[in-house]
């Protein structure tokens, strides 16, 4: 279980964004996290993937704080997959950075053979974004945090990454924390929906299992 | 107001150093747009609406080979007079926000605009000044340059700009992209209201959801091809009113929707766009279908 007790945090001290905010996600587990822009959801998401520490209380996973070293269990996959990959690196390298994953898998997410030889800028938004999904899935990884990752993408798209991220969660029995404005979405993927306002987190609906 | 009838439009890509081939990015599209409506394009990433936008108001970039016919209230929109309409009767919202000049205060920009579609430097001020206010943008914002402007609030400013000169036809190219769900409101609700004061309004996004409310007609585009122009309103229940499979998938894999999409039913539709086609380009970025490829070998 990933475990986040009574975290603050703050950019500035005067104003945390978040004060004793408790929150946790078992393996297996779809959660959603809606809320307004500025209430800092991609900040809880940076917290509990370890790329930002709390200022108070702490962040474990299964009573284990998170490790500093190392692969991270805890994977976050920001929305804009043009940010998060160096443009230098050919797609084949960018996937083997950590891992490298099976051919099955890679036709899972639809990944063409012959993407592997080119840049980042030679593919499409959606193609790039399964890319970075399929990286962040290293046989350690128990936990994803996906922010807004299907945001900028039609329908179709988002519908077919959403399936691949699904098929692989459900194999690895990964936790999934879904950070997303669109609560259409959080309620077709998860199991329940947490709404961040004013530093507080609200369970708003425990929706049926889709 | 807008009338477009078979345009096709042909990128030049290099496959080797003078080895010139032709990508098709727009394949025959025809569409007509009235005074006082709204007409959404929707199409995934390279489908080629950024690039329809641009052969209206005449920005394609240099050696692009434009057939087909552009009517603009009832005469040929030739280079010459995109040129003259472009900026007055023509207005671009662009899609990027570094479309504003960094050093330049909102305020002067949108007078700048208001000086191109004729105005003396007085009265382009204070009409700069009147359309950021209608724009609910306050002196703050007025004097302030493009980074201390939030995303909405900057994109606000280039609807003003857009506005300010009166046109008759507004582009709107992805003016929702980026922005938090107030901010996109808002800024839908600016769009609609320039087609409520009977200027024709052409909304190029992917958000398919979120243009549909506003919007009268909508026209998806795949991989450059039309696949199917139809009123909003037909976009409702499971979709059964829609006449392409493509539609159709698109509708239901919302996830307000059916959050499903018949997979073969796009596959079908697939193949019936790639029937002509023997080979794909897979090295652009842009996703396009090399309609005609032509292979052209020169020596310099």
């Amino acid at each position: 279980m990933l475990d986040a007790r009574k975290i603050s945090f703050g950019f500035r001290s005067q104003t945390p964004l978040f004060s004793q905010l408790s929150l946790q996600l078992e393996r297996g587990e779809w959660l959603g996290l809606s809320g307004d822009s500025g209430m800092g959801k991609s900040t809880l998401g940076k917290l509990l993937a370890g790329l930002l520490q709390p200022q108070q209380g702490e962040i474990c996973i299964d009573s284990k704080p998170l490790p500093s070293q190392g692969l991270r269990p805890v994977q976050w996959l920001p929305q804009s997959p043009e940010l998060a990959v160096n443009p230098r690196w050919r797609v084949k390298k960018l996937l083997c950075e950590a891992w490298h994953p099976s051919e099955s898998l890679m036709q899972d997410f639809g990944i063409q053979p012959d993407w592997l030889s080119r840049l980042p800028s030679a593919l499409s938004g959606g193609e790039l974004q399964r890319v970075c999904v399929l990286r962040a899935l290293a046989p350690g990884v128990r936990y994803l945090i996906a922010d807004e990752i299907s945001t900028m993408l039609d329908p179709i798209t988002q519908l077919e990454l959403w399936r691949a991220v699904r098929k692989v969660a459900d194999q690895h029995h990964l936790g999934v924390l879904v950070i997303s404005h669109d609560t259409a979405l959080l309620e077709r993927l998860c199991t329940q929906r947490l709404h961040l306002a004013q530093g507080t987190l609200a369970m708003v609906t425990t929706l049926e299992t889709p | 107001m807008l009338h477009i009838e078979n345009l096709t439009l042909q990128l030049p890509y290099y496959r080797r150093w003078f080895q010139r081939e032709w990508i098709t990015c727009l394949d025959n599209l025809s569409l007509s747009i009235q005074p006082g409506e709204i007409h959404a394009v929707i199409g995934a990433s390279g489908a080629g609406k950024s690039l329809l936008a641009s052969a209206i108001m005449g920005l394609l970039p240099e050696g692009a080979r434009i057939s087909g016919q552009l009517f603009f209230k009832k005469a040929p929109l030739t280079t010459e007079r995109q040129r003259q309409l472009r900026g007055r009767q023509l207005a671009l919202i662009p899609q990027s926000l570094n479309a504003l000049d960094p050093l330049v205060s909102s305020q002067r920009q949108v007078s700048w605009a208001a000086r191109r579609a004729g105005q003396s430097k007085t009265v382009a001020w204070h009409s700069a000044e009147h359309a950021l206010n209608h724009y609910q943008l306050d002196q703050h914002a007025h004097r302030a340059y493009p980074h201390q402007l939030s995303g909405g609030m900057a994109r606000r400013v280039l609807a003003a700009m857009a506005r300010i000169g009166n046109a008759s036809l507004i582009i709107a190219d992805e003016p929702s992209v980026g922005l938090d769900p107030q901010q996109r409101d808002r800024v839908l609700a600016s769009i609609k209201a320039l087609a409520l004061e009977g200027k024709a309004v052409m909304l190029i996004t992917h958000d398919l959801r979120h243009a549909l409310p506003i919007s009268d007609h909508v026209t998806i585009l795949r991989q450059g091809q039309c696949i199917e122009t139809t009123y909003a309103s037909a976009f409702r229940g499971h979709g059964e009113q829609l006449k392409s499979a493509y539609a159709r998938a698109l509708w239901n894999a919302l996830p307000d929707n059916a959050f499903e999409s018949d997979a073969i039913a796009i596959e079908n539709d697939n193949e019936s766009v790639n029937k002509n086609d023997s080979k794909r380009t897979a090295h652009t970025n842009v996703t396009v279908l090399p309609k005609e490829t032509i292979k052209e070998t020169r020596i310099a």
